[in-house]
């Protein structure tokens, strides 16, 4: 109905644009009025004689009402008769001021000390209740927190862009010089950008602050690199895993049991962290070769609840739900971090005893193997076996003509994304110490998979925007408990509205002819399995 | 008779069943080498289910189909896997509904085709991972292949764009540039004229032909767009129920009352009758 109202109204006078804005809005009203009746017009309260029912009909039709007059601001002001999502949002010079804007306020948060702080106060004492100021104050932090991710980011592109530019001794030339390019080339510069900050951040972040930033990051890295494993079978093979996690988890307890029972090192540990996952990835692959789309995702779904069903019944090797505790720690060439180590971090280099050495050292350990994964990605991409992964994903009969072994190329994609997540499991035991199988639950699977998804299947730099996003987020919001949950499924069902393919939904080709052209994402197809 | 030339394909009492349906009945023919050699007949004939025996994605229920290479090597078909038939036969195939990698470049599609050769040359992706000049080198040449084809089908100023951009027509010319960059000896066409326009069709048989001449490659084609048929085969062979009803030259075909009864859907002592009918 809305096409149809909508194309009526670009033909018609203003009159009656306002006319069916009315109508919409009423019908908007009557729909949200529908449902806040029963979610806010009913209040649920503890009496002694059970639970009273309270009428509030007064704001449900407060909230319906807002949805209406919503509804109306929006056709009239925003769409102005038709909502096209062909067209640019923002013009480019728009585009500069906002970017310009964000980059001052962000810049000033930064830059003045307290200002947060200040700001939140000033604005919730408009409010009298103390509920209300809580809320204000998190709505607030939360708005300044990404005033501030902008500024970092703007000022991280700002820089790679300027080195590019002198390294190349002038920008676009001539013709191409538009703001347009200028504009889309500095939007370019957003990954190294990224690279650049991930580089700098435990030295961004100073004071009490650092320890819990820098811990933040790590967990958002290790989904990153689970993601990105995750992403090698699901976004470039096209076959639907659910028991990811099963991967993790061999990776965990491999590297968790042979460093408590034969005190092998790390570095040693890890490479057979991975071996062992690519291992049962072969081994889930085998049975699951003729499987397709659901049938595939209900088995893989499975296999990860055997997984975990074996670590919890096994007493004897994995100590079943107690877990495994005193796992060693990685060590720096040799150097360990504890203050009785010997040789010691602190005392080779000659500084205080500090336990943020050893987290940062973590960090950069993380942030290297996902760098690994990635450079090994991004190369696979390119190779033969890369391509055949993703022709798999469009088309399986056509790969078996062109003489593709389609049984040796699923296997290598589940053997290699199973590898990785090896790795993410090895780094995962050592950095926590202790692991259990309640680390790794269907829950987990999930949530790596929502990161693929919503970061947009075979895109590198979606899934770290992803995984920011939803990790973050989900340790931002920690105070409000499970209303956290409410805001990651909005957020998700956000974007499957506007970003139906992931936030980056284009694919870029691995060979190039004459010239890069982006390929649109309703042309890539998802796989069948 | 010297291996060169033996016939590029034998296809002997050749029967594919589905549970009670027989949908190739003991059929037995042979391809020469460099010959295009079609296979037609009405809707429901068998062709496609032949052309997946040969190709690999049906086992046949009984009967051999040997495929000659010109320096003497033969492959019994229905032994091999169906991905060992497109990369050690060097049988290629199109198919009816286009079966591109649409979210791929065209260039990529090209490529993929020739993901043997390069496979071997990325050592198993191991010399590929570490950048060794030995795989960029033989990715140079792929894509130097791979334009060869682009040129010759007309397709060169759409390399970067994606495959399920391209019009019908450049889709159907893609899939047949994909197909040879596999190399192949013998090139099956499941409908190659299908939802093409007179013009893309002319163009499609000088194409075909050109193949034949400059490269020495036999082809099997199902058609069923006479004028294709017609122009361009040497040798028809026509199916109908299953059973091969008639074999031989395309005047000899057409002039054969077994096919214009299969076409015409009526019994052979009826034929004279409803010719007169539609005064053909």
């Amino acid at each position: 109905m809305a096409e149809a109202v909508s194309g009526a109204v670009r033909a018609g006078a203003a009159d009656d644009r306002i006319a069916t804005a009315i109508k919409n809005a009423v019908i908007t009203g009557l729909i949200a009025f529908l449902l806040f009746v029963v979610i806010i017009g009913l209040k649920t309260e503890n009496a002694q004689e059970g639970i009273l029912l309270v009428p509030r009909l007064g704001s449900a039709v407060a909230w319906a009402a807002g949805a209406a007059i919503g509804r109306f601001l929006l056709e009239v002001f925003v769409w102005r008769g038709g909502r096209s999502t062909s067209e640019p949002v923002m013009s480019n010079n728009a585009i500069i001021v906002a970017i310009g804007l964000s980059f001052a306020v962000g810049a000033y948060l930064y830059l003045v000390p307290g200002a947060r702080q200040q700001i939140a106060n000033d604005v919730a004492s408009i409010f009298g209740a103390e509920e209300w100021q809580a809320r204000t104050r998190i709505a607030v932090e939360l708005i300044s927190f990404l005033f501030l991710s902008a500024f970092v980011a703007i000022l991280a592109m700002g820089l790679v862009y300027l080195v590019r530019l002198a390294l190349r001794a002038g920008g676009i030339a001539g013709s191409r010089a538009t703001t347009q390019n200028r504009l889309v080339e500095f939007g370019a510069q957003f990954g190294p950008a990224l690279l650049l900050i991930a580089l700098a951040l435990p030295f961004l972040v100073q004071g009490d602050q650092q320890r819990y930033a820098v811990d933040t990051a790590i967990q958002i890295l290790t989904y990153v690199m689970l993601g990105w494993g995750l992403n090698i079978v699901v976004g470039l093979a096209g076959l639907l895993d659910l028991g990811y996690v099963a991967f993790y988890a061999v990776g965990a307890y491999t590297y968790a049991l042979i460093a408590t029972q034969f005190g092998w090192s790390f570095w040693i540990c890890l490479p057979l962290a991975g071996a062992f996952a690519a291992l049962w990835g072969v081994i889930l692959g085998f049975p699951v070769l003729r499987l397709r789309g659901d049938y595939l995702a209900i088995v893989t779904l499975a296999f990860g609840e055997i997984i975990r069903v074996v670590l919890l019944n096994w007493y004897s090797l994995t100590n079943g739900p107690n877990g495994i505790s005193r796992i060693p720690r990685a060590d720096f060439f040799g150097l360990g971090f504890e203050r009785n180590a010997d040789p010691s971090f602190h005392g080779f280099f000659g500084l205080e005893f500090d336990p943020i050495y050893r987290i940062i050292f973590m960090y950069y350990l993380i942030l290297a193997l996902a760098l690994l994964v990635n450079f090994v990605t991004m190369r696979l991409r390119r190779l033969p076996i890369g391509r055949a992964w993703e022709a798999l994903r469009e088309d399986e009969i056509a790969c078996r003509s062109l003489g593709i072994n389609t049984v040796t190329t699923k296997l290598t994609a589940f053997a290699i994304g199973a590898m990785f997540g090896g790795f993410a499991g090895a780094f995962f035991a050592t950095r926590q110490g202790f692991i259990s199988p309640e680390s790794f639950t269907f829950h987990e699977s999930a949530l790596v998979l929502a990161i693929v998804v919503l970061g947009g299947l075979g895109s590198q730099l979606g899934i770290v925007i992803a995984a920011a996003a939803l990790i973050g987020s989900g340790e931002f919001f920690r105070d409000l408990e499970e209303y956290r949950m409410l805001i990651f499924g909005a957020s998700m069902v956000a974007i499957m509205i506007w970003r139906p393919r992931g936030l980056v939904s284009t694919r870029s080709p691995t060979v190039v002819l004459k010239e890069r052209k982006a390929i649109s994402g309703s042309l890539v197809k998802e796989g069948h399995g | 008779m010297s291996a060169a030339d033996a016939p590029v394909l034998q296809v002997d009492h050749l029967t594919m069943r589905f549970g009670g349906l027989i949908a190739v009945n003991d059929l037995s023919f042979t391809a020469k080498r460099r010959d295009i050699t079609a296979i037609i007949g009405p809707n429901g004939a068998g062709k496609t289910t032949v052309f997946n025996c040969i190709t690999g994605f049906y086992k046949p229920t009984t009967g051999a189909i040997q495929l000659n290479h010109p320096e003497g090597e033969s492959f019994l078909l229905e032994r091999l896997e169906d991905h060992e038939i497109s990369s050690t036969a060097k049988v290629a195939r199109t198919f009816q509904n286009i079966r591109l990698f649409s979210g791929m470049t065209v260039l990529e599609n090209l490529l993929v085709a020739q993901h043997r050769p390069l496979s071997d040359a990325s050592l198993f992706t191991v010399a590929g991972i570490l950048g060794l000049s030995r795989y960029r080198q033989a990715e140079a040449e792929a894509v130097e292949f791979a334009s060869y084809w682009l040129e010759k089908l007309n397709l060169i100023e759409r390399a970067d764009d994606a495959a399920g951009d391209l019009p019908y027509g450049a889709q159907r010319r893609l899939e047949i540039a994909r197909a040879m960059c596999t190399r192949p000896v013998l090139l099956c066409l499941d409908e190659p004229a299908a939802g093409l326009n007179p013009r893309e069709s002319a163009e499609l048989n000088d194409t075909l032909r050109w193949i034949r001449d400059q490269h020495g490659l036999s082809i099997l084609l199902i058609e069923h767009d006479m004028g294709v048929v017609m122009g361009i085969s040497d040798h028809i062979v026509v199916l109908d129920y299953g059973k091969k009803i008639s074999d031989g030259t395309p005047d000899f075909v057409r002039n054969d009352p077994h096919v214009i009864a299969a076409y015409l859907g009526v019994e052979e002592d009826e034929v004279e009758e409803v010719e007169a009918e539609v005064q053909l």
